[in-house]
This record gives structure tokens, C-alpha cells and sequence, in this order.
């Protein structure tokens, strides 16, 4: 398999014409993708693309019904999540990092609890806790005021990066984003992409998923397309535009069947005839205009 | 960093200070328990200035109503932990009638020692827990629906075994069971104080209490529960064992309706099977006066023994104000709906954005 872009070292996960099926619907077609250490990789596509079923795969939450995992170039099957973590892939799931009611220090290690033992009883360090959540976030950059406050304090790209700080901090040598930025403002998905910077300066590699190419372009070394299963290829940085994978995302060829579409409505009702024309129009040349 | 030593000294360590000052005042007026507790000195004071003089106050008045809050306040701890995981229990009431049935006809029908006994109805009640726990995680069904079927499966169950075997609903003669004395030293003891005697009861209580918060907060099971409770989804995807702590929340919950049966069939030296009636609505609402949230996730266990203790002194602070103890419903129902609208402000308040 020739890939553009890749360097010749071991990719860190890779996977191998993995599919999978949800009874007779195919979710996922002939997959092949890689990540290596210190890149960025996107993946792209719109809902129902099935950028969903294939993190879940890579982060131990569904076998695939063909083709192979690889972890440092090995083939592995992974059981569940635990497996998944335990092999250094950390996903950081868009509603479901972190615990509103529960302090951020509390979160940071929630299911990997620092212990003292006094006598026949293991204690929760919450000194110990506090301290390293504070020191970890403030590697990242993050300064908050009292890492006993609820997260549900913290605004969504902080909650975010405290999620990132976390997966960095128990050992994640890959680390999946599952829509990140989607729910942020502008200026907090900037936040949540300069820690996506920082975990790549340290050498992890990432896998950003998202359907905003805006925020994918800035910061992805490469970028997958998936629609409905299906890999639309892998491309470099410097081998693709913006705008070329805007239009791509949107899927070219279904803008120009929507137009033949719009244009078919045009014939069969006079009335909106005109508006329906320019429709047509405007669609398929926004689609070349991209293309 | 030229000088990191001035770095240091200069900036994040002397805001470190400031920070941690305001963060333990804060963290104070966070706690959940602190509407219980500002909450378990209005009923005193009214009491107080209404019944003072007609015993309240006195000795005999308080142990009365410690009494009747030990006893709750030993479901509430349990249930309220189960709560913080983010499920009910509606059993506990039938599984107190059960456990205390099991325990007088080992011991009165079929001559057994009371150490035993007691034990075989410990383990039938973690049996019982362990059952609710299961069927609600792997039915996925809530479990307000499970322990409410089996709740009346458990009482329905206790009726009619007990009649089959002994054609009565009630047992007594406990007192004649082998190993009595001992037994009812270490759960139906009363220390006289003064004029009164304070039952030992009291003392589970608060050790229970303890028990719970120092679970809650000093051990990483404590944090699973809080996870669990908060977000089972995020507590599983970060790797807490999801389903074996609510199965051992559920057991516990079955365990102190076990030691209140224990505690009720030895004071009283017999069983009833429709013991611990409606046991299982008080002791939620001891646990949502005392701050835990109905959705789980949030709570406190001394917030649970406030909510055990304001409930005792209403119930008993009624006989002794002198008024129909009919109105104790109205009361409860009433306390009830204000701790449910100062539980939702405080959690509004502690998921509101601080900037």
C-alpha cells in the first residue's frame, strides 16, 4: 500500500481493509488508514459517514467483521476499551469525557485512582491527585483556579483540554478526538486546537475527527475522507486545498446529481421554474468551483 | 527561562495562596449537606419553642427521636451512596419484613442460635441486592421499575411463606432463643444517660454515616460511585468497573435493611412480615433532604444522616407538640418539595459556567 505523505517509519495504529457490518447495513467499507507518531490525522466526513463505527474500532469498542487492526505493526484484537487504553489509545469522546457534577481533579483520575495504603485499607490520595492534576494542566497550558470545582464549571474546550491533559498523562501514545470543537465557539475550539498542537509536539499521534474542515486544515499533516463506509482516500497536506476537501466532504458527485435533481423539478413545475434553475445552477457550480 | 527561581516566586506561588483560600470557602459552601443542615436547625428551634416544655427538649424526648432517626438513618446511608450511583431501591422496606422473618423462624420455629440465623438473613439480603443489581444491568430496565417488582415479590413472598409454615403473619418469643443476650447487647443495648436510655442503634448510625463519607471521599471506589452515578458511560469509557459497583451498591442497600431488621426483631423480641413498610420512601427522602440528587452523581452521606436526623424530629416533635399525628404526612411531603427545589438551585449552581 503506497499512502502519500507517510514517512517511512511504523505507523503507531493502522487499519487494514477493516469493514463492518450492524446486521445486513455495511457501516464500514474497505478501510484502510494509518497514524504514526507526531501527525495529525483527520478524519473527515458528514454524519452517517462512519467515522463513528471506525474510532469505535480503534478504540476497542467493536472487533471489525473483516480485515485487521494493527498496533506497532502487529495485528491485535481488542476486547474493550480497557484493552484499548491499556495498548496507549486514549479516546476522548465529545459528551461523554468528563463528569459535569464531579471536581476536575476528581475527573482527571476518575478509574485510575492515586492509593495510599494505611494499613489493611487503600486510601484515595486526594492531595496527591490535586497536585498532579494541577501540575499536568498547567503543562498543557491550563490554569485553573481550583481543581476542586465541578467541571461542569469550565467552559466546553476547557473541559476538552483537561480530557486531552488526562489521556497525555496516563500513557496515550495515540489519542482520538471524536468532534472536539463541534459544540465550541470560535475562539474556544482555538484553545482545543492548540492542545491538539501540543499532544503531536509530544510526539503522540492524533486522530482528529470532525466534519469542519475549517478546523481540521489548520492543524491535520493528513487528512481521510470517509462517506457512507467508503474512504475517499488519504491526502497529504501539501497534495490538497481547502477548498478541494470542502468540496469532497460535501461529495461532488452528489452536488451534480442534486442539480440534475433540482433541474428535473424545474421541467415538471413552471411555476418555480426559475428559482429551481438557479438552484441547479448554484449547486453545480459551487461543486466545479471547488473541484 | 532565564531565572526560573524568580518565575517561581513571583507569579503562580503567591496566587497559589490566594487561590487555595477562596477554594476553601468555596469548597465548604459546595457541599451538598449544607441545605440539610441549615435545614435540621429550623425543625429544633420550632419544636423547641412549641413542645420545650412538654419533653422535647428533655433527654427522654431526644433519645425518642434518635431512635427513629437511627433506624432511617442506617437505610439512608446505604441508599444513599446506591443514589450518588445513580439508582433507587424500593426493596429495602420489603427486605427488612423478609430478613427479620428469616431471622424469627430460624430461631423460634426451628431452634436455631440467633448468630446464625442472623447470618443466613444477611446473606439472603446481599442475595436480594445482588439480584436487583443484576436484572437492572442486564435488562437495562431502571431500576425504580426492577425493585419495584420486587418489592412486592419480596413482601408477597414473606406473607405467604410465613403463613404456610406457621399459619400466623407474626412471630414473637425471641427472647428465649439461644444466644439472645449477647445479640441484643450489640444491637438493642440501651445506654442509660441520665434519666434515659439511648439505644445502640444510635451508635450504627454514626458509624455507618462515617463509614459512607469516608467511602465517598477517601476511597477510589467512592470516586467509581460518584463516576457511575454522574455518567456511567464516561466512568465505563475511562475503564471503572461500572457494573460490579452498582451490584455492590444494591447488595449494601439490601445489607442495612437486613441490620434494621435485626435491630427492629431484637427490641421488639418478634417479626412481623409487614415490617419496614413505606421504609423504603422515607429513606429516599432523608437522602434528598440531605442534598443527593434523584439523578445520581451528587450527595453526601452525613447529608443523608441530617436528612434521618430532621426527619425523627418532625415525626416525634409532632406527638410532642401535641398536634394529630395525621399532619406528619403533610409535613414530610412538604419538606420533601423544598429540599427537591433547593437540590435543583444548588445543582444549577454547581454546573453553571463560573465565568
Amino acid at each position: 500500500m503506497s499512502e502519500p505523505g507517510v514517512s517511512s517509519t511504523t505507523p503507531l495504529v493502522e487499519t487494514r481493509n477493516v469493514s463492518k457490518y450492524f446486521g445486513r447495513v455495511q457501516a464500514l467499507h474497505d478501510i484502510s488508514m494509518t497514524v504514526h507518531a507526531g501527525e495529525v490525522m483527520c478524519l473527515l466526513g458528514d454524519n452517517g459517514a462512519g467515522k463513528s463505527t471506525l474510532i469505535k474500532i480503534f478504540s476497542g469498542v467493536h472487533p471489525p467483521d473483516e480485515g485487521q487492526l494493527l498496533i506497532d505493526d502487529r495485528p491485535v484484537r481488542l476486547g474493550s476499551p480497557r484493552d484499548a487504553l491499556s495498548a496507549g489509545i486514549a479516546t476522548v469522546y465529545q459528551d461523554l469525557a468528563m463528569i459535569p457534577l464531579l471536581s476536575v481533579s476528581r475527573n482527571f483520575f476518575l478509574g485510575a485512582e492515586p492509593t495510599k495504603r494505611i494499613g489493611p485499607f487503600r486510601r484515595f490520595d486526594v492531595a496527591t491527585a490535586d497536585a498532579i492534576t494541577r501540575e499536568e494542566l498547567r503543562k498543557m497550558g491550563i490554569f485553573i483556579r481550583d481543581t476542586g470545582q465541578p467541571v461542569g464549571t469550565l467552559s466546553g474546550g476547557e473541559r476538552q483540554s483537561v480530557a486531552i491533559a488526562r489521556a497525555v498523562y496516563f500513557g496515550a501514545r495515540v489519542l482520538i478526538l471524536d468532534e472536539p470543537t463541534a459544540a465550541l465557539g470560535v475562539k474556544e475550539a482555538g484553545v482545543v486546537l492548540r492542545y491538539i498542537a501540543q499532544a503531536k509536539a509530544r510526539g503522540l499521534g492524533v486522530i482528529f475527527i470532525t466534519h469542519n474542515v475549517h478546523h481540521a486544515y489548520p492543524i491535520g499533516d493528513r487528512f481521510t475522507l470517509l462517506n457512507r463506509g467508503r474512504s475517499y482516500g488519504t491526502f497529504a497536506k501539501d497534495a490538497v486545498t481547502r477548498e478541494e476537501l470542502v468540496s469532497m466532504m460535501a461529495g461532488g458527485e452528489e452536488l451534480e446529481a442534486l442539480g440534475h435533481e433540482l433541474e428535473e423539478i424545474a421541467r415538471s413545475d413552471a411555476q418555480i421554474a426559475p428559482a429551481m434553475r438557479q438552484a441547479a445552477r448554484d449547486v453545480t457550480a459551487g461543486g466545479e468551483r471547488a473541484g | 527561562m532565564a531565572s526560573p527561581h524568580v518565575a517561581k516566586n513571583a507569579d503562580p506561588e503567591s496566587e497559589g495562596n490566594r487561590i487555595l483560600k477562596s477554594g476553601a470557602i468555596g469548597g465548604l459552601l459546595r457541599r451538598p449537606e449544607m441545605g440539610a443542615a441549615a435545614g435540621a436547625v429550623a425543625p429544633w428551634a420550632y419544636f423547641a419553642i412549641v413542645a420545650g416544655d412538654s419533653g422535647f427538649l428533655s433527654l427522654g424526648g431526644t433519645a425518642s427521636y434518635l431512635e427513629v432517626s437511627a433506624q432511617l438513618g442506617i437505610l439512608a446511608a446505604a441508599i444513599c451512596l446506591l443514589m450518588i450511583g445513580g439508582e433507587f431501591d424500593l426493596s429495602i422496606g420489603s427486605v427488612i419484613g423478609a430478613s427479620g422473618m428469616v431471622l424469627a423462624l430460624l430461631t423460634v420455629e426451628y431452634g436455631w442460635n440467633i448468630w446464625p440465623a442472623i447470618a443466613v438473613a444477611a446473606i439472603a439480603s446481599l442475595g436480594i441486592g445482588f439480584l436487583n443489581g443484576v436484572l437492572v444491568l442486564r435488562t437495562g430496565l431502571p431500576s425504580f421499575i426492577i425493585t419495584l417488582a420486587t418489592l412486592f415479590i419480596i413482601r408477597g413472598l414473606t406473607i405467604a411463606i410465613t403463613r404456610q409454615i406457621t399459619g400466623r403473619t407474626q412471630l414473637g418469643g425471641m427472647r428465649d432463643v439461644a444466644g439472645f443476650d449477647l445479640a441484643q447487647r450489640v444491637f438493642a443495648e440501651r445506654v442509660t444517660i441520665g434519666s434515659a436510655g439511648f439505644p445502640i442503634s444510635i451508635a450504627w448510625w454514626l458509624a455507618l454515616t462515617l463509614v459512607a463519607t469516608w467511602i465517598l471521599l477517601r476511597t477510589a471506589f467512592g470516586n467509581w460511585i460518584f463516576g457511575v452515578g454522574g455518567n456511567a458511560q464516561a466512568a465505563r469509557n475511562v475503564g471503572v468497573p461500572v457494573t460490579r459497583v452498582k451490584v455492590l451498591l444494591f447488595m449494601a442497600s439490601s445489607l442495612a435493611g437486613c441490620l434494621v431488621a435485626v435491630i427492629q426483631v431484637i427490641s421488639s423480641t418478634g417479626a412481623d412480615v409487614l415490617r419496614g413498610q413505606q421504609q423504603e420512601f422515607y429513606a429516599i427522602i432523608a437522602v434528598v433532604i440531605g442534598g443527593t440528587l434523584l439523578t445520581g452523581g451528587y450527595g453526601s452521606a452525613i447529608g443523608a444522616a441530617l436528612g434521618a436526623l430532621i426527619f425523627g424530629m418532625v415525626r416525634q416533635g409532632i406527638v410532642f407538640a401535641g398536634v394529630d399525628a395525621d399532619w406528619f404526612q403533610v409535613f414530610l411531603g412538604g419538606m420533601l418539595l423544598i429540599a427537591g427545589l433547593i437540590n435543583q438551585f444548588v445543582r444549577s449552581r454547581a454546573t453553571e459556567s463560573r465565568r
